[in-house]
């Protein structure tokens, strides 16, 4: 049986097609403005037998094409299980949210998310990157650069970006800026981390799991973490795990 | 809460009309986009839907008709005034609360951000001249509860009558004595008002009333604890949510149809959700009428709650006052007695409480609880943590939720709220 998963992120949809076990088609694409085009262009081709939605934007496919959904926390557990079956922490961090999810036997334990606040999330460093002048992508490989001699005082993204920009003007080095910045993000993760005792093995996922600083502060703080290929299609990998299983393929309305 | 045949009479109570226009639209969306999107609803709610709608209409009409019959309106804002002593003196009580985030702002003008959203919006309400009760009460009594309310009070009490009962923190013999003495100091203050004395078998008679309002809400929540539950969390806390404000001995009776009509439902299997549908008990801070966005989120992700250990759930109807005294003392006595045993979040120890959450999460035969808290309710907030220790003990999952009545979070909620779901078992 051919089965996929679509995970509609704030940023980023991300499409996998799993055939016996084995991905055989990913594709990762923005989610821009218009999500169900997006959507639209994204499945035009893709043959399957069975698709499972999740993300933010999962109640679009479940609104539009009928479509069983599962959380995110479900769908990266599910995902990260099946590449690291030894795995008991995953920590997330997307665009808009940031979760550590525990994970006994393929299971979530237990769950910790951000609330409404940005810090610490996908939008803060791409925040920070636009005033800084780099792009997204360079941001991890420049940060590696500087030294981490700035305190940076605020967590708010929004109070954060203006000491960003006086940090600008007083002529500090920007790749400086850029080190201490990754490092405050780091302490916000933190302490969402150290709530729910993290337990090796750690899975690192999600859009920012591609930063190169990110990975290696975090690895300074918890050891060894694990970080996947394509750390941003675990959450669409994990629904169509969950397809495949067959459970509880539902749409929350049959739930209720 | 509909009815532009209402509009002289807001005029005359001197509301700002058309910003009372506003905010009847504005809970009206609330109302259609929660309790009004239900399916399979019992046919009996319509009437409490009624009386939420008419909270602003019908109902203030009736008191200003009550009112010139020389009756007076006594408002109270917590669960602890004991309505049956105000309503022994001839005087009508009603709840002034606010669950709407429209009057926040408001509030916010004067008050600093970092308060309740229940305190907020009760203070927007009645300083945004959109309260109909506002000007139709003869006094309002607040109670020292958490420091919020305790401040608001003396804000409040600027502009109107009020009357403040302390309410200990502690539940020894000696706060038991403080508190039953705060009851007297009431019901005295509240003599006067009424320019007459209780009488014994008026309060009785009185008592027997709330009384019978308690026990018709027992049997409301032992219906909805059957499996599968025939009425949905959401329609059982509109009940509740009537019941703070409508007319006691009609509500009762209402009830009692309502109870009725569950067991005619029970008997023929129907239930508003599917069997797969994770039974949930809601703890924590109360959610007062305008406020359904917590049972509305979990009841459209998977969950079906059948027990509330709130002050708009079981801490409401839970106690019956003592009716064996014959005397205004003795059954002074027994009223403070009924009212200490609530178990409020700002008690200290309050083991009472989490002894409580236990067998309610137990009987209810839950999968799960969620532990719904207000911002900046540093009470429920931090007792939250013992809550979910000494639900543990009983292998009892739960989730804590903060949030305030804008709708900013709900995707967050929502994917945190199925995402506990999906993990009960
Ligand atoms: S939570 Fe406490 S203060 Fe608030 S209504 Fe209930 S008993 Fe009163
Ligand atoms: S919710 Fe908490 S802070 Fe707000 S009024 Fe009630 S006890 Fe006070």
């Amino acid at each position: 049986m051919v089965t996929a998963g679509i995970d509609i992120g704030s940023r980023t949809i991300k499409f996998v097609c799993l055939n016996d076990n084995k991905i055989f088609d990913y594709q990762i694409t923005d989610t821009t403005v218009e999500p169900l085009k997006k959507i639209e262009e994204v499945l035009k081709d893709k043959k399957f037998d069975q698709l499972v939605a999740t993300g933010y934007g999962r109640y679009l496919m479940q609104e539009n094409y009928n479509c069983p959904i599962v959380t995110e926390i479900k769908a990266y557990a599910t995902g990260a299980y099946f590449f690291y079956p030894d795995c008991r922490t995953v920590i997330d961090i997307g665009g808009q949210d940031t979760k550590v999810i525990k994970i006994k036997s393929g299971e979530v334990a237990d769950f910790e998310m951000n609330d409404r606040c940005a810090a610490g999330t996908g939008k803060f460093l791409e925040v920070m990157a636009q005033t800084l002048g780099y792009k997204i992508e360079d941001f991890g490989t420049e940060a590696l650069k500087g030294s981490n001699s700035i305190p940076i005082n605020s967590m708010c993204t929004v109070f954060a970006e203006s000491e960003v920009i006086s940090l600008i003007a007083r002529g500090e080095d920007k790749k400086d800026i850029a080190l201490s910045l990754h490092h405050s993000i780091i302490n916000r993760v933190m302490t969402m981390v150290s709530r729910m005792n993290p337990e090796q093995k750690i899975v690192f996922a999600g859009g920012v799991a591609k930063n190169k600083c990110m990975v290696q502060l975090l690895k300074k703080k918890l050891g060894n973490i694990l970080v996947p290929e394509e750390p941003q299609i675990i959450g669409a990998l994990g629904a169509a795990i969950i397809a495949a299983k067959n459970f509880e393929i539902m749409t929350i309305k049959e739930r209720r | 809460m509909s009815g532009n045949n209402y509009e002289k009479m807001w005029q005359e109570l001197g509301l700002d009309v058309n910003l009372h226009n506003e905010v009847l639209n504005y809970i009206n969306k609330c109302f259609q986009n929660t309790v009004g999107k239900q399916k399979n609803r019992p046919k009996t709610m319509e009437y409490f839907d009624s009386v939420l709608h008419e909270s602003h209409g019908g109902r203030v009409a009736e008191l200003i008709e009550e009112k010139s019959k020389g009756k007076k309106i006594v408002g109270f804002f917590c669960i602890y005034v004991p309505e049956e002593i105000i309503m022994a003196l001839d005087l009508v009580p009603i709840a002034l609360c606010g669950g709407t985030n429209f009057s926040v702002p408001y509030a916010e003008k004067m008050l600093p951000r970092d308060i309740c959203p229940l305190v907020k919006s009760t203070l927007g309400l009645a300083f945004s001249k959109t309260c109909p009760y506002a000007p139709i009460k003869s006094l309002a009594v607040g109670e020292t509860t958490c420091d919020a309310k305790k401040k608001v009070w003396d804000i409040l009490a600027q502009k109107v009558n009020f009357h403040i009962m302390e309410l200990p923190q502690k539940k020894n013999v000696i706060d038991a004595n403080l508190w039953e003495n705060e009851i007297h100091l009431f019901a005295e203050n509240l003599e006067k008002l009424a320019e007459k004395k209780l009488n014994p078998s008026v309060l009785k008679e009185k008592i027997e009333i709330m009384n019978n309002k308690r026990k018709v809400l027992q049997r409301l929540a032992k219906l909805r604890l059957k499996e599968p539950t025939p009425i949905s969390g959401l329609d059982t806390l509109v009940v509740m949510q009537a019941a703070l404000n409508d007319e006691p001995v009609r509500f009762t009776k209402k009830v009692e149809e309502l109870c009725d009509e569950l067991e005619d439902r029970i008997k023929k299997g129907i239930s508003p959700f599917s069997d797969k549908a994770k039974r949930i008990m809601v703890s924590g801070c109360p959610s007062v009428m305008g406020n359904w966005k917590i049972h509305s989120l979990i009841e459209t992700s998977g969950g079906a709650v059948v027990v509330d250990e709130t002050c708009t759930g079981v801490k409401y109807f839970k106690d019956l006052v003592d009716t064996k005294a014959n005397d205004v003392d003795g059954l002074l006595g027994a009223i403070a007695d009924r009212y200490l045993k609530l178990n409020c979040s700002c008690f200290t120890p309050n083991n009472d409480r989490l002894d409580m959450a236990r067998n309610l999460a137990k009987e209810g035969n839950v999968k799960g609880v969620v532990q719904y808290i207000l911002q900046y309710c540093h009470t429920y907030n931090i007792e939250a943590i013992r809550i979910e220790g000494a639900l543990k003990q009983d292998n009892m999952p739960s989730l804590k939720i903060v949030t305030d009545y804008s709708e900013e979070d709900t995707a967050q909620l929502r994917t945190r709220i199925e995402a506990f779901l999906e993990t009960l078992k």
